[in-house]
C-alpha cells in the first residue's frame, strides 16, 4: 500500500480499478511535403473548421460553463492569427502536421509564459493541436478511455472537452498529475460533483486495472488498498450520497449548537436555488449588479423594487445586504473617476459612500421601503444591512446612526481591514453585529494585492495571523452578544468552516453549491471540538500547517 | 472607406482573459471589417483573433486603442468599445 499526495477537490471518496487517458499523439515527423502548398493548406483548413465544429457541438451538447470554454477552444482552431501561422509554415514548406504542430506549439509558448491564469489556457490550446493533429492522421483524438466497467479516470490533464462529456455513471473518480486548483479538470469537477484529486506528481505511476481508492478529503490516492480500506470508503461513500439526497436540513454542530448556513448571493433571482440548497437566509447579498453597466446610479424606485423581489425570496428568514462596494478598483463612472495608484487602499467601500452620501442615502431608503412594504404584504424578511470596508469606529457611527435615521432596523458592518478587526469590542458596542469578509481581512493582513498573480500564494484565509483577528472579533461578539457572521470563501472550505465556528463565528455564509458539504462537516464535530482543531490551527506559523494542525486534530474527533 | 480609431478603459473585473476575450474577438468577427486592437502604445493585433486578444494579457483598468477600416467603422468601434466597458462578470 503506498498514498499518493494531491490536492483534493471537494470531500468525495471512491475506490475502484484505473483506467489511463491515452497519452499525447507524437510529434509529427518535420519531412518535405509531397504535396502542393495549396494541397496542404487545404488539409490543415478542412482539419481546423471540423475540429471547430465538433468542439461547438459538444459544447451545446455539455451547455453552462463548459460550453463557454468549448466554444473558445473552437474559436482557437479558426483563429485568423493562427491560421495565417499555419499557411506561413505551409509556405515554406512543411506538411500540414508539422505546420499545425509548430503553429500551436509556439502560441502554447506564448500563453505559459505569461504564467497564472493564461498558462492554465496553454493546456486548452494543447488539446485542440491534438485534435486537429488526430484528425489529420485519420485517427480518434486521444480521449477518455472506456474499458466497459465503471473506473477511475487517471490522466495528465482533462482537457475541457473531456470534461465536459465524462459519463458519470463510468467514471468513478478522476486523479491528474498536473493541473493545480484552479485547473479545468478542479473547476468542472466542482461544478459536477465528481471526486477528483489533482496534482497528483505520481499519478504516472498508476497502471491500467490497478485497485486504488480516492479520497478528495485527504487530497490522497491509496494504491494497493487493503479490503478493510476498500470497505470503509464504500461506507463513506455511502454516507456522502445518502446526506446529499437527504432534504438540507438546519446547520449545526454535533452537539445540536446551531450555526445559520447562508447564501451569498448576487441577484435577487438566485434565490429559489439558493432555498432548494437549504440556505436558511442570505448572508451576503452584494448590490453591485444594480449599479454596474450604468451611466447613473439608479433610482429609488428601481432599487425598491428589486429588493423586495429578494425579501420576497427569503420570507421569514434572515437578510443581509451589503451596501454598494465600489471603489477604483470596481469603478463606476458616477462613483469614483479617478484613478488611483493603489485601488485597494483607496477611495472605496464605505469611504467613496460617505464621499457621495446622496447615493448611499438613497440606497438605505430604498432598502428600508422594500422592507417596510413587504412585511405590509405579509412576505417580510429579517433585513440586516451592512458597511463594506470600515476601518474606524467613528465610520461605524457614521453608517449606523445615517442607516437607523433612514428606517434601517439593524446596521452593522464588515470586517475586512484589520483595524476593525483589532478594535471589534469597540465596533459591536455601536453595531447590531459584524459579518467577516476573509477575502479582504486576508488581502490586508498580508498586504498582498488579491487580484495579483504574483501574490496569490499570500491570499490563504487558513493564514494564523488571519485567524488571530477573527478570534480577537468572535470574542467581542461574544461579550457584546451580539453576531458574528462569516461570509468570505473561507466559509465554503469545510473544515475551515469548523475552525471559524470555533473561534466565534455564530453564522456562516457561502456559495450555495458549498453548503451541502459545510453542512455534513459542521455535524460531524462539537462546540468543543470546533474549539480544540480552532487552537491547533491558532497556534500554527503558516497557512499550510494551519491547515495541516486542523486536519490531524479533526480527526481525533472522528476517530472518538 | 473609411477609418475610425477611438481608445477605452477596460471595465471587466478579470481583463480581457476567458469569457470576455471570447466574447469581445466573437463581436469583432462578426463587424465584417477588419478591427484591431492595441494595449497602450504597443503594436496592434488582429481583435477578431481570440489568442491575440487574449496574449495581451490586459487587465481591468487598462486602455486599449480600437481601429476599424471600412464600410461602418465609426459604429463598429462605437459597439465594440461598449463591449470593453462593460463588466462581464458582474452579472
Amino acid at each position: 500500500m503506498a498514498t499518493l499526495a494531491g490536492v483534493g477537490v471537494g470531500l468525495g471518496v471512491a475506490s475502484g480499478r484505473v483506467a489511463r487517458m491515452a497519452d499525447p499523439l507524437p510529434a509529427p515527423a518535420d519531412e518535405p511535403s509531397t504535396r502542393t502548398p495549396d494541397e496542404e493548406k487545404e488539409r490543415a483548413h478542412e482539419a481546423l473548421a471540423a475540429v471547430a465544429r465538433e468542439l461547438e457541438e459538444r459544447g451545446e451538447h455539455a451547455g453552462g460553463t463548459a460550453q463557454e470554454v468549448l466554444e473558445a477552444q473552437a474559436m482557437m482552431a479558426e483563429d485568423p492569427s493562427l491560421t495565417d501561422d499555419v499557411d506561413d509554415r505551409i509556405a515554406g514548406g512543411k506538411t500540414a502536421e508539422r505546420a499545425v504542430h509548430d503553429a500551436f506549439a509556439s502560441f502554447q509558448q506564448t500563453l505559459a509564459e505569461m504564467g497564472g491564469y493564461l498558462g492554465e489556457r496553454a493546456a486548452d490550446l494543447g488539446d485542440v493541436a491534438q485534435r486537429v493533429l488526430a484528425r489529420l492522421a485519420g485517427v480518434a483524438a486521444p480521449g477518455v478511455p472506456d474499458p466497459g466497467h465503471p473506473f477511475i479516470l487517471v490522466a495528465r490533464d482533462l482537457s475541457p472537452a473531456d470534461t465536459a462529456l465524462l459519463d458519470l455513471d463510468q467514471v468513478l473518480a478522476v486523479v491528474t498529475s498536473e493541473g493545480g486548483p484552479t485547473s479545468h479538470t478542479a473547476i468542472l469537477a466542482r461544478e459536477k460533483s465528481i471526486v477528483a484529486v489533482v496534482g497528483v506528481a505520481q499519478a504516472a505511476s498508476l497502471t491500467d486495472g490497478e485497485a486504488v481508492i480516492v479520497d478528495a478529503a485527504a487530497g490522497a490516492v491509496t494504491t494497493d488498498p487493503t479490503p478493510e480500506q476498500v470497505a470503509e470508503a464504500t461506507a463513506r461513500a455511502e454516507a456522502r450520497r445518502a446526506a446529499a439526497s437527504a432534504p438540507p436540513t438546519a446547520g449545526a454542530l454535533a452537539d445540536g449548537t446551531a450555526v445559520p448556513l447562508l447564501a451569498n448571493l448576487g441577484k435577487p433571482d438566485d434565490a429559489a436555488a439558493a432555498r432548494e440548497l437549504g440556505a436558511e437566509g442570505v448572508g451576503l447579498f452584494r448590490t453591485e449588479f444594480l449599479f454596474l453597466n450604468s451611466a447613473e446610479a439608479p433610482t429609488v424606485a428601481e432599487q425598491q423594487a428589486a429588493y423586495e423581489t429578494l425579501l420576497a425570496g427569503f420570507a421569514g428568514h434572515k437578510v443581509v445586504v451589503r451596501v454598494l462596494d465600489a471603489g477604483a478598483d470596481k469603478p463606476l463612472a458616477f462613483l469614483n473617476d479617478d484613478t488611483e495608484e493603489n485601488p485597494a487602499l483607496g477611495l472605496r467601500g464605505i469611504r467613496v459612500l460617505r464621499a457621495r452620501e446622496q447615493i448611499l442615502r438613497d440606497q438605505l431608503t430604498a432598502l428600508a421601503q422594500a422592507d417596510a412594504a413587504t412585511t405590509e404584504r405579509g412576505e417580510g424578511a429579517d433585513l440586516w444591512v451592512m458597511a463594506p470596508m470600515v476601518a474606524t469606529v467613528e465610520e461605524t457611527e457614521y453608517f449606523t446612526s445615517l442607516a437607523r435615521e433612514l428606517g434601517i432596523k439593524t446596521p452593522g458592518v464588515m470586517v475586512e481591514v484589520p483595524s476593525c478587526a483589532l478594535l471589534a469590542d469597540r465596533i459591536l458596542a455601536v453595531a447590531d453585529f459584524a459579518s467577516i469578509g476573509t477575502n479582504d481581512l486576508t488581502q490586508y493582513t498580508l498586504a498582498a494585492d488579491r487580484l495579483l498573480g504574483s501574490v496569490a500564494s499570500f491570499q490563504d484565509p487558513w493564514h494564523p495571523a488571519v485567524l488571530r483577528l477573527v478570534e480577537d472579533v468572535g470574542a467581542a461578539g461574544r461579550d457584546a452578544g451580539k453576531p458574528v457572521g462569516i461570509c468570505g470563501e473561507a466559509a465554503a472550505d469545510p473544515l475551515l468552516a469548523v475552525v471559524l465556528v470555533g473561534l466565534g463565528a455564530t453564522s456562516l455564509s457561502m456559495a450555495p453549491s458549498a453548503l451541502a458539504d459545510v453542512r455534513a462537516t459542521l455535524a460531524g464535530h462539537g462546540l468543543d471540538d470546533a474549539r480544540r482543531i480552532a487552537e491547533a490551527a491558532l497556534a500554527a506559523s503558516d497557512a499550510a500547517s494551519a491547515r495541516a494542525a486542523a486536519q490531524a486534530a479533526a480527526s481525533r474527533t472522528t476517530a472518538a | 472607406m473609411s477609418q475610425a480609431t477611438k481608445t477605452v478603459r477596460i471595465g471587466s473585473a478579470h481583463g480581457l482573459h476567458a469569457r470576455p476575450a471570447k466574447l469581445f474577438a466573437q463581436a469583432a468577427k462578426n463587424a465584417g471589417i477588419p478591427v484591431t486592437i492595441a494595449k497602450g502604445d504597443a503594436k496592434p493585433v488582429n481583435a477578431a483573433s481570440i489568442l491575440g486578444v487574449i496574449s495581451l494579457g490586459i487587465d481591468q483598468g487598462d486602455e486599449v486603442t480600437l481601429t476599424a477600416d471600412g464600410d461602418d467603422a465609426e459604429g463598429v468601434v462605437d459597439s465594440l468599445t461598449e463591449l470593453l466597458a462593460t463588466d462581464f462578470d458582474a452579472e
